[in-house]
């Protein structure tokens, strides 16, 4: 019996590792029913694994069967691997049992499409349910929608659930048309709005009546696969933008696609996935939504690529040298957050630190600022006067030349796929 | 310049500031017992912790600090950190004698040193609620052994206590010989004599549960099929999981398999 069940787990958290969703946070689920978990407000990663991602949920898939052949999925049809699915009571007994010896924030469920997608997503209410109601379970739960499942059943999982999600696979329509026929941005579009406007709509009644329950309280996340479609940059962090407008997102993840396939459409088994180019999109897209950019600052027709060698933030700098240097004793918190080498945290304690007195070199590199890359645009209290104005390229070679990145001995250009 | 000597208590941390402002002594080394060395040519005062005197202090420095602030004072004094006293000492005379607002001023080395070792205690912290894994004992509680660097047990007795409202638990500090016991309603010290108790970090396999095994092995087998060999960057791995925490984790003991 436990065979079984340890040949199933193995085969089902394989499938589901490739959907990078980690994050336990934003949710706020309280322990008042003297029960098990309390959703920690900033999620807590408890391990992680040999390739350095973070583990926070049991991120397992409910079935590996699949209708579908989308061509960059382990699970499609035509895979010839071996097949298994849990059964209601598996789940939800692990993830009692794991919560319990404090493995997990949670759990994260997503799952292959059986017989149709109301079937599929009318298990996975199952187990939310079961948990939530029987097992009295508060901690983390991040379920992934079944496109095409019919609006009440996600509504009553929204009760359950603290996050859903539901990916875009592919950053534009054509790159989705290409590698799964089947399926286009619509039945994504679809579910976001409608789970966005559910999320409004329950605030709203909360507003009036206390009691009304918490819908989706952590929000929706989606994903993107980058690198098996020609996509540029722009492309991706341009549909990346308009997602988090349009449905109100927490999160876009980024996933540099990993091989899997034969199949001539996608890159070759064995070629490495696009790590740095994952990075500088993530950079990217915190440059977004903490630092105050708009993407057409960092992205634009002159600039539809990211440069791999530099960060996208001292990349936007070295382009806009017409801004700097920035008088960090007097210029404003928004301003200050865009100077290379000065994050969020060093930022808010220059603001604070500066109502005290004007700010010094050696103060500023206690406060934790990346003086060597943040000298060239910046001007404190003992600033040394500076007769020549570099130009960009010159700033990038000193930064590069002092700075120890972890790319530099890497090949800096990215393989071009087709 | 003067030596003082106090017991390494909170109270008496206190009073040395209480002290430092009944006799203004001028520059003062705040040291513990543990460390002190006496030096023939410095005077040296040892610290007389009187409740009273420590109660006041610590009045003054709940009306002129954050809650942030006083936080960040706590997490430093339980660095046990010889700079953590020495910090904490300078800055409240620092607070004082200003009589202001001097606490966001991080151009001030004591304000700086108070951030940053708090920092590091909130990190422990944060990474022992990550870390602890539970096994579950014939007896039905659920224990864990830890030696973590800085002493954050009281730090982390809500976060378990809320989370773990519906089983018994024990986390016990083997470094410091104290632990916190949840009996499913409030929790407590304890101190466990371990000359009946294996002193080990894990306890022997005789006294845990039947399907303690099982669920120790499926986690093992779940870390491994999470894992993308095409993407292994062992360098991140050790960056987020220092080795020094291996041993409390259940996914990084290979003896059973």
């Amino acid at each position: 019996m436990s065979e079984r069940l340890r040949e199933k787990l193995n085969i089902l958290a394989d499938a589901a590792k490739y959907d990078v969703s980690c994050s336990s946070s934003g949710g706020n689920r309280k322990n008042d029913n003297k029960g098990l978990g309390n959703s920690h407000a900033s999620g807590i990663c408890h391990t992680y694994t040999e390739d350095g991602r973070c583990v926070s949920l049991l991120k397992i898939l409910l079935t590996n069967h699949c209708i579908f052949d989308c061509a960059y999925c382990v699970s499609r049809k035509s895979n010839d691997i071996t097949r298994a699915a849990f059964t209601v009571e598996e789940v939800v007994e692990l993830t009692m049992n794991f919560y319990r010896r404090n493995y997990i924030e949670g759990l994260f469920l997503s799952s292959g499409i059986f017989k149709n997608a109301d079937f599929t997503m009318e298990r996975l209410l199952r187990i939310v349910k079961k948990l939530r109601l029987e097992e009295r379970f508060n901690g983390y739960i991040h379920l992934k929608t079944i496109p095409g499942a019919s609006e009440e059943l996600i509504r009553e999982a929204g009760m359950y659930a603290d996050r859903m999600s539901i990916n875009l696979e592919m950053p534009t329509e054509s790159g989705l048309k290409l590698l799964a026929p089947e399926k286009t941005h619509q039945q994504v579009t679809q579910p976001l709005g409608f789970i966005k406007n559910q999320i409004v709509q329950f605030k709203e009644e909360r507003k009036l009546i206390k009691s009304t329950p918490k819908f989706v309280s952590a929000g929706q996340s989606t994903q993107m696969v980058i690198g098996a479609t020609p996509e540029t940059d722009q492309e991706i962090m341009q549909t990346a933008a308009l997602f988090y407008k349009d449905f109100s997102l927490k999160r876009v993840y980024y996933s540099g696609y990993i091989p899997i396939s034969y199949d001539n459409r996608l890159p070759m088994i064995g070629s490495q996935p696009p790590l740095i180019r994952e990075n500088r999109l993530y950079q990217t897209d915190w440059l977004m939504r903490f630092y105050g950019f708009h993407v057409n600052e960092l992205l634009n027709d002159a600039n539809p690529h990211l440069d791999i060698d530099i960060d996208p933030k001292l990349s936007w700098a070295l382009r806009n040298l017409q801004h700097f240097p920035v008088d960090i004793n007097v210029a404003a918190y928004k301003v200050i957050l865009r100077i290379p080498g000065i994050g969020v945290t060093s930022a808010k304690k220059i603001v604070q630190a500066r109502k005290f007195g004007k700010l010094r070199i050696d103060q500023l590199k206690k406060i934790g600022v990346a003086y060597n890359r943040a000298k060239y645009f910046i001007k404190c209290a003992d600033s040394p006067y500076q007769l020549k104005d570099y130009q960009g390229s010159q700033i990038k070679s000193f930064i590069q030349a002092e700075s120890q990145s972890k790319y530099l001995k890497y090949d800096t250009s990215q393989l071009i796929l087709f | 310049m003067e030596n003082y000597v106090f017991d390494g208590s909170f109270e008496g941390l206190l009073c040395a500031v209480f002290n430092w402002f009944e006799r203004r002594p001028g520059q003062v080394k705040l040291q513990t017992e543990a460390v002190f060395q006496p030096d023939a040519f410095v005077p040296c005062l040892h610290i007389v912790n009187e409740r009273e005197k420590a109660d006041r202090v610590w009045k003054g420095l709940q009306a002129s600090l954050s809650k942030a602030t006083l936080r960040k004072f706590y997490c430093t004094y339980l660095s046990e950190l010889e700079e953590g006293y020495t910090a904490l000492f300078e800055f409240a005379c620092y607070l004082f004698i200003e009589g202001a607002a001097i606490e966001n001023n991080y151009g001030n080395a004591y304000v700086l040193a108070l951030s940053k070792i708090a920092k590091k205690v909130e990190r422990e912290k944060h990474r022992m609620e990550a870390f602890i894994r539970f096994q579950h004992n014939a007896d039905g509680i659920y224990y864990c052994g830890i030696d973590p660097d800085f002493n954050v047990l009281p730090l982390i007795a809500t976060h378990f206590k809320n989370r773990y409202a519906d089983q018994q638990w024990i986390i016990y500090d083997l470094k410091r010989d104290y632990g916190l016991f949840y009996d499913l309603s409030k929790v407590e010290e304890i101190n466990i004599d371990f000359n009946q108790w294996q002193k080990t970090t894990g306890i022997a396999s005789a006294i845990v549960s039947e399907k303690e095994g099982l669920y120790a092995l499926l986690w093992k087998d779940y870390f491994k099929s999470t894992n993308i060999q095409a993407r292994k960057n062992t360098k991140l791995h050790v960056q987020h999981v220092p080795k020094r925490y291996w041993k409390y984790l259940t996914e990084k003991q290979f003896k059973q398999d």
